[in-house]
């Protein structure tokens, strides 16, 4: 592969003047601006910023979710982005190589804990057997194995939030992206999450890039960044 | 894993009202197409019960049923003496709205018919025939009459005691069929009184006579063709002689095309209405589930896995709403009024409308669901 750019092999995320805006005119938002990062295997990243600064949105662009207006994106190795989108399939990719934990838990609420994470499992093609065998496990392994017939209604807010998790983590995917996902969380159980993605960051080798406003957590990633009106700031 | 049985067990209770909702609309088409099959079914019963190669009738009329028909009774005797001929009966039709002698109303659709000749009731499922020839009547069990129970009929309300009953039979309206002697039957249609008949004369009109009748039924010798007799009868006696398949097509084209027409335009206002309301409730389940379905895109999932989970609900609502209808009729079909009579073509049709109208119905629905951002998912609410 020549394509002119920079190799770095162990970079699992990288962003080159990545920028995004909202609207047009007066109500022109520039919610990301030049981004440039990288995140490599195995890297905790903590995602810091006032409300408003871009994070969610540099978030749905790594995932996928939201188009860039200019730069380029490489996902895995992957170029996915170059001024377009270069992969047709990116449900693909998110399926299988990125893991999301939303800011609320998004767990479909007709499946409960154990269907919920057998499901991206058996998207991604394991049988239905194999994957409500690997879910169970991975709901004990995040200690809401009690919960497993539980529906996401008769959840609380953490238990709720560690299935989310354990879905984001089903496929183990080498990039998870989470959006202040220990917010509804008390903080023994934040801890307890931040070890596990701490965890899945050096055993999997995956890039984990946290959003959060939790300065008792700050400490548990390898790095932290800034974003300030849509540009990232050194912190 | 599926997804569509899956939200429908978590929404039980909504789900099966709504397949209840559905299951009743359905019913009603399903009913329709019973009641049309049954119309049909009803109007032929007569004709067919009569076993009559071909109905002579006043010439240039669609008698008997579709339009009055009067021939002389000698007719019968004419006819018998053609060449070809094994018998000839002769028969009136009539409706009568009398009460029975304990005062309740019936209503009936009359047949004289000569004992021993072509006409009268097919085999009975009581009591006997006519022994006498005068004041019995054989009746249809659709009357709710017994055994034994006295009619009025007639101007002068003569007590006819029933002696037999048949069943199934109807006419083309659904009154239920009776049998008189012909002679019976004659004084109840021509009698007239007698100061009208001398109006009449005095007039110069000839006033009906009790030797009238409506039709003469024939039956041939093994072998010959009703074609050439009915020829025969038309160039030589001057009379309308109508095989009995045209009769029947008398029956379906002029007598109940109308209230069949009636039927099938219930029938498509009822399909589209529940086309419509199909649609709505698959359209409303899946709006319900918008978040969801941007989760599922969030998450990787297939497109086909979307449409799979609204395709398959919207089927299992038309499909158990069907079966639901369907058994309401199969169990509530004695308390009609009239025959509904299920025929599995009709209902293979229904079903295969239902199924259509169900992937219509997904359609919209669809086609908003694939619009939905898969980025709605991180909407916080
Ligand atoms: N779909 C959208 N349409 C228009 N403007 C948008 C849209 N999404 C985000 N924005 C704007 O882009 C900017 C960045 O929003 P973003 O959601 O990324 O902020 P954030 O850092 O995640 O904030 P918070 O901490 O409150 O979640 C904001 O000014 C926001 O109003
Ligand atoms: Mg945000």
């Amino acid at each position: 592969m020549d394509d002119g750019l920079q190799d770095v092999p162990q970079a699992r995320i990288e962003l080159r003047g990545i920028s995004k805006h909202f609207g047009e005119g007066s109500t022109r938002v520039d919610a990301l601006v030049d981004i440039e990062l990288t995140v490599g295997a195995g890297e905790i990243i903590g995602l810091l910023g006032p409300s408003g600064s871009g994070k969610s949105t540099l978030l749905n662009v790594i995932g996928c979710v939201s188009e860039p207006d200019a730069g380029w994106m490489r996902l895995d190795g992957e170029l996915v982005y170059d001024t377009r989108w270069l992969r047709a399939d990116r449900r693909r990719l998110r399926l299988t190589k990125i893991g999301f934990i939303f800011q609320t838990h998004n767990l479909l609420p007709f499946l409960n804990a154990t269907e919920n994470v057998a499901e991206v499992m058996e998207l991604a093609g394991l049988s239905r057997h194999q994957a409500r065998m690997s879910a169970n496990a991975l709901l004990d392994y995040l200690e809401v194995g009690h919960r497993r017939q539980a529906f996401p209604g008769e959840m609380s807010g953490g238990e709720a939030q560690r299935v989310a998790i354990a879905r984001a983590l089903a496929n183990n995917p080498r990039i998870i992206l989470a959006d202040e996902p220990t917010a509804p969380l008390d903080s023994a159980r934040a801890h307890i999450v931040m070890d596990l993605l701490s965890r899945i960051a050096k055993d999997h080798q995956a890039a984990v890039l946290v959003v959060t406003h939790d300065e008792a957590i700050f400490q548990r990633f390898d790095r932290l960044v800034s974003l300030r009106d849509g540009r990232l700031v050194a912190t | 894993m599926n997804l569509a049985f899956r939200d429908i067990r978590r929404n039980r209770l909504r789900f099966a009202l709504t397949v209840l909702g559905v299951g009743m609309l359905l019913g009603v088409v399903i009913a329709m197409t019973g009641i049309y099959e049954g119309a049909l079914t009803d109007a032929l019963a007569l004709p067919r019960g009569e076993h009559a190669a071909l109905w002579v009738v006043q010439p240039r009329t669609f008698g008997p049923f579709a339009e009055p028909s009067r021939i002389p009774r000698d007719t019968r005797d004419l006819i018998r003496r053609m060449p070809g001929v094994a018998a000839a009966g002769a028969v009136t039709f009539q409706t009568v709205q009398s009460t029975t002698a304990a005062g309740r109303p019936v209503r009936l659709y009359l047949e004289g018919y000569e004992p021993g000749r072509p006409g009268g009731p097919p085999p009975l499922v009581a009591g006997h025939g006519l022994t006498e020839s005068h004041y019995q009547v054989v009746v249809d069990a659709s009357s709710h009459l017994k055994l034994g129970t006295r009619v009025l009929l007639g101007p002068y309300r003569d007590p006819y005691t029933v002696v037999g009953l048949t069943h199934g039979m109807v006419s083309s309206a659904g009154e239920p069929l009776a049998w008189v002697n012909l002679l019976d039957a004659q004084a109840l249609q021509f009698d007239v009184p007698p100061a009208l008949e001398r109006r009449e004369r005095a007039a110069g009109r000839t006033p009906p006579t009790t030797t009238d009748v409506n039709a003469v039924l024939v039956r041939l010798e093994p072998g010959v063709s009703a074609l050439s007799v009915a020829h025969d009868i038309s160039r030589w006696k001057h009379l309308a002689a109508v095989p009995e398949a045209r009769e029947e097509t008398y029956l379906t084209l002029f007598v109940i095309q109308k209230m069949q027409k009636q039927l099938g335009m219930f029938m498509t206002i009822l399909t589209a209405v529940s086309a419509v309301i199909i649609a709505l409730i698959i359209y409303t389940l899946t709006m319900d589930k918008v978040r969801s379905i941007a989760t599922l895109k969030f998450i990787g999932a297939p497109d086909r896995t979307i449409v799979g989970l609204i395709v398959q609900q919207a089927l299992t609502i038309g499909i158990m709403g069907y079966g639901i209808g369907l058994a309401l009729i199969v169990l509530g079909k004695a308390y009609f009024p009239r025959r509904v009579q299920l025929e599995p073509f009709d209902l293979a049709v229904v079903l295969l409308i239902v199924i259509v109208v169900c992937l219509a119905g997904s359609v919209l629905s669809i086609r908003a669901a694939l619009k939905v951002d898969p980025a709605e998912a991180l909407a916080s609410g």
